[in-house]
């Protein structure tokens, strides 16, 4: 049966779709059957950072409308066999989703995955309600920054209220804050918040921090979730959080951004 | 750096350069899908509808592929037919064709 986990934070451009992509490629590297859907209906994306934009040929809503199986609008990754991808519309409006449908694809996945990963759209709407709406767990991915601590305080309430957990009065759906894009530079001179800081606002129990990273960029430029990247710190920082969410305790360490020694900035590839 | 541009000519693409390459390729077919229905659905289910006046299949024997390129694209269709003994379980042929490009 598979725990079913909402990637989460109602401000755009945060990093919910670089981490979808990474905590699913970590938690498949870690033997898990994990499936990462796009609940982003009209502008997919997740395709694209997991390197599988030109192999699309059903999609989510397909699903929910009978046009095609589920096994055939699944992806299976190229690089690790545990993981799958479910993409969703790039031409279809956000109504096609139903909660209904919604609730048969995921009722049908988790039979055979141990990790459903949804990834949310921005905003509190239709997609990102659903989203939500049936998860055991979230994600919530924040940045040191006040508008997005704020609307992370909103998705808060959002899931404490608006989830099927929620309204059936059973366990909340329980939440983990994700902090990315952090540099522990410019917070040492004062210029962006503390971890502390963000923890005590949102009071909601940490699941790593991942560093501003150039790595990031690297890997949505080549299709690569960034957790592969093992030799990078964004990429350490991911694969931390990922042993959290399986439950393991690790200690918190704060990545500063990459130093690379002389011998390795000379000899540094481009890719 | 660029005294080391030299070496790194001869290297893999940067980072960049596949970023805007991906993008020009699936763009372009983006554009193109855009003007006309999402015509695989109905493709399958013509094809299926084809396959079923001769032999028993189900959808879920059907597999598409596609893999779009930036001159060509291929789509692969994998129907899984029953063996001889339409009553045993396991069905022990496939057929499989690349189908169309464009």
């Amino acid at each position: 049966m598979a725990k079913i986990i909402v990637i989460t934070s109602g401000k755009g451009g945060v990093g919910k779709t670089t981490s979808t992509a990474a905590l699913g490629a970590g938690l498949a590297m870690r033997g898990k059957k994990t499936v990462v859907i796009d609940f982003d209906v009209g502008l997919r994306n997740l395709d694209m950072i997991m390197g599988c934009e030109r192999r699309v040929v059903f999609d989510f809503i397909n699903v929910i409308q009978g046009d095609a199986k589920l096994n055939q609008a699944l992806i299976k990754d190229r690089r690790l066999p545990d993981l799958s991808i479910l993409p969703t519309s790039q031409t279809r409006d956000k109504d096609a989703l139903t909660r209904g449908g919604v609730e048969k694809v995921l009722e049908e996945l988790r039979n055979d995955f141990d990790y459903i990963i949804c990834d949310s759209p921005a905003g509190i709407e239709r997609g990102a309600h659903l989203a939500m709406y049936f998860a055991d767990e979230a994600v919530v991915v924040t940045n040191p920054e006040v508008s997005s601590v704020r609307d992370s305080d909103r998705v808060l309430g959002l899931l404490s209220s608006k989830t099927r957990r929620a309204e059936k009065g059973e366990d909340p759906v329980k939440p983990h804050l994700l902090l990315t894009r952090y540099d522990a530079a410019r917070v040492a001179k004062g210029e962006m918040m503390k971890v502390e800081d963000v923890l005590e606002i949102l009071s909601i129990p940490l699941l790593g921090i991942i560093p501003e990273s150039p790595t990031v960029l690297r890997a949505s430029n080549v299709g690569t979730p960034v957790v592969l990247d093992e030799s990078s710190n964004a990429g350490t920082a991911y694969a931390d959080a990922v042993s959290r969410l399986m439950g393991e305790q690790i200690e918190m360490r704060v990545l500063g951004r990459e130093r690379r020694g002389l011998l390795q900035r000379l000899l540094w590839r481009t890719t | 750096m660029t005294l080391f541009g030299f070496f790194r000519r001869a290297q893999a693409p940067s980072s960049a350069q596949t970023a805007k390459e991906r993008l020009q390729i699936l763009l372009a077919h983006e554009r193109q899908d855009r003007s006309g229905p999402d015509y695989l659905p109905m493709l399958q289910k013509e094809i299926l509808e084809v396959i079923k006046k001769y032999v028993q299949v189900t959808s879920e024997k059907v597999a598409v592929k596609l893999e779009r390129g930036a001159d060509m694209s291929t789509l692969e269709i994998d129907i899984e037919l029953p063996g001889p003994q339409t009553a045993s379980a396991k069905p022990a042929a496939a057929a499989s064709a690349p189908a169309f490009a464009r």
